[in-house]
């Protein structure tokens, strides 16, 4: 997020065209919707109060009741919490990883770039969703352990993508002259290299927002990740379903809804982002389409 | 070719190495001695406890529990599930038919309405095609139990025409059953290939060799599927192939949600429960159909495009 807004302040918006400003405006009005969240509405969203289970809307309640009789909009704005900070430290945490991943095979090259080339090819293989079920398996349900989980899945496709873009970097003029002029190795990293790419991280990491939030929202519906009663959007999703089968798909439809939305904005910001940023690696329309190995893609 | 297929094979058994490891390592990681993870946690006979000691080699080395559990793996026995006392191995069997038969329904249903969808667009510019280009933008981002709660609301509750929950009974009533689900499953991929046709169809009718046939008079159709869409071929097949992978471990999300008792929802009922031998049989089967059918896929492009230089590093 912080990517995000610092890149709202220093590069002009209207670059995005009006779909990309419209995602950063529906991102940031989220982000502002879960700071306020208490102020904007005066329920509590674990009380329950089962005479007035599937309500309709009303005086002070907006959106109506869920099957437990809870406020539907206290929940969502409470839920809005942990669905954007779950995904933030995953973004934070596989970006922070497969950036330094990324750029100590780059420059150091050689045995380490080739040995880290071939463990990141291996360790395509485990799908996140699936990795943060054994881990749940094994540490208990809970939303760090998914976190990590997912954290671990995303880095080799973000570091194989930063990776052959540092290495272009590494082999311009500017880095030689600096090595020449006896600026150390992790100076130039941290002064020019990183700098240089801030384009392509922020565009990798508004995009894998995106899928962080569909993947850990799947996590909490299955039960495995944020644990009821605490709101959250996946799980008001999974609690809202035999609401579903009796008519009343307020609750489930409204969370969805807002994930639903939030991924179509980071989607476009993030598209937008990496058209931006000139390099041509990402330009899959969705989640399903990850970077690929040599070869196919 | 032979040395691209030879790399393609040590790749593919260094992962498949890698991810039986992962699978195996949580049962070492795991907080609290192994014994009380195999357990879930429950209290144990001595009896139990000796065989549980026995059958996982708990009193030897760890490489010499990990070679015995893969050895053993390899040969179709995946230990016991500890909540239900019976055969890991029967009880995925048992299960993974509905799963298969659910991804090719889903993968049907993506090749089809996908590439229908997306060749609809490239060839109808205008209203057809923003339609199906700002449609697509959206489902796409539809994550699989959205999809789930949305059609169960629209076809299952309020329309009636297909059953919402459960297996079914027969094939007749089977197919009705993993109707719903399968479109549930589909539909973000279908969406994402739609895009790709699109895409790719637009590119090759704007090439030479295309605008060539149709200026020596070449009927439009013909040019379409032998020129166009046969060039576009490869990325779809090989998105279609990706998509497909996905599915495997996404089709969890549409079992848990429909009910289905196929192995995804089994998994999860397994991690909810902590019977951990379940877990790790389940995640390897997974695991390694997801790894194959990526292998598969990459193989396939390289064969179906000779452009694709073989043997070289990313």
């Amino acid at each position: 997020m912080t990517a995000i807004t610092a890149l709202l302040g220093s590069s002009r918006p209207n670059r995005w065209g009006p779909l990309g400003t419209t995602a950063a405006i529906v991102i940031l009005a989220a982000v502002a919707l879960s700071v306020l969240g208490p102020a904007l509405s005066s329920a509590d969203p674990n009380a329950s109060d089962f005479a007035s289970a599937y309500a309709a809307p009303g005086a002070g309640h907006p959106l109506g009741y869920d099957g437990q009789g809870r406020d539907l909009l206290a929940r969502l704005l409470t839920g809005s919490r942990t669905s954007l900070l779950g995904p933030l430290w995953v973004v934070a945490l596989s970006m922070a990883a497969g950036t330094i991943i990324a750029i100590a095979a780059a420059w150091v090259g050689g045995w380490l770039d080739s040995v880290v080339s071939a463990a990141l090819d291996v360790v395509f293989a485990f799908p996140g969703v699936l990795l943060a079920m054994l881990v749940a398996a094994v540490f208990g349900p809970g939303l760090s352990a998914a976190v990590l989980a997912l954290s671990v899945a995303y880095v080799p496709y973000i570091a194989r993508l930063l990776r052959s873009a540092a290495l272009a970097e590494r082999r311009k003029a500017y880095v030689q002259a600096l090595e020449v002029q006896g600026l150390g190795a992790v100076a130039i990293c941290l002064r020019h290299l990183v700098p240089n790419l801030i384009p392509l991280i922020a565009a990798q990491a508004t995009l894998f927002f995106g899928y962080a939030m569909v993947d850990l929202a799947i996590v909490s519906y299955f039960g495995l990740g944020v644990q009821p009663p605490d709101a959250d959007w996946g799980v008001m999703v999974a609690g809202g379903q035999s609401g579903v089968l009796q008519g009343y798909p307020a609750e489930s439809l409204l969370a969805g809804g807002c994930i639903v939305v939030l991924v179509v904005a980071f989607n476009v910001l993030g598209e937008r982002l990496s058209d931006g940023s000139g390099q041509g690696g990402t330009f899959g329309p969705s989640r399903w389409w990850r970077p690929r190995r040599g070869g196919a893609a | 070719m032979a040395a691209y297929l030879m790399r393609r094979a040590i790749m593919l058994a260094a992962t498949l190495l890698v991810s039986s490891f992962v699978v195996f390592a949580g049962l070492s990681v795991a907080p609290g001695n192994p014994l009380a993870t195999l357990s879930g946690g429950r209290s144990l006979p001595p009896e139990s406890v000796a065989v549980l000691v026995q059958r996982y080699h708990l009193d030897e080395p760890f490489f010499v529990q990990y070679a015995t559990w893969l050895g053993n793996a390899v040969r179709g026995d995946l230990g016991m599930s500890i909540t239900l006392r019976h055969d890991v191995s029967e009880l995925i069997g048992s299960r993974s038919g509905t799963t298969i038969a659910l991804i090719l329904y889903a993968a049907l249903i993506v090749l089809l309405a996908g590439v229908s969808l997306g060749l609809l667009a490239a060839l109808r510019p205008g209203i057809v095609d923003s339609l199906v280009v700002m449609s697509t933008a959206v489902v796409v981002a539809v994550p699989p139990f959205v999809a789930a709660i949305v059609l169960i609301g629209i076809f299952a509750v309020n329309l009636r025409w297909l059953p919402a929950l459960g297996n079914g009974s027969g094939l007749w009533d089977g197919i009705r059953h993993l109707t719903l689900p399968a479109f549930a499953l589909a539909a973000a991929s279908t969406a994402a290939v739609a895009r790709v046709t699109r895409t790719t169809v637009r590119a090759e009718l704007g090439r030479e060799h295309v605008q060539t046939a149709v200026s020596r008079g070449i009927p439009y159709q013909a040019v379409v599927r032998r020129h166009a869409l046969r060039n576009a071929a490869v990325p779809i097949s090989t998105l279609a192939g990706m998509t497909v992978a996905s599915m495997i471990a996404l089709a969890a999300v549409v079992e848990r949600a429909f009910s289905l008792n196929g192995l995804g929802s089994y998994l999860v009922t397994a991690a909810l429960s902590k019977d951990f031998a379940v877990v790790q049989g389940i995640s390897l089967v997974l695991v390694t159909s997801f790894v194959l059918i990526n292998t598969l896929v990459d193989v396939v492009a390289a064969v179906l495009d000779p452009r694709i230089k073989l043997g070289r590093r990313a």
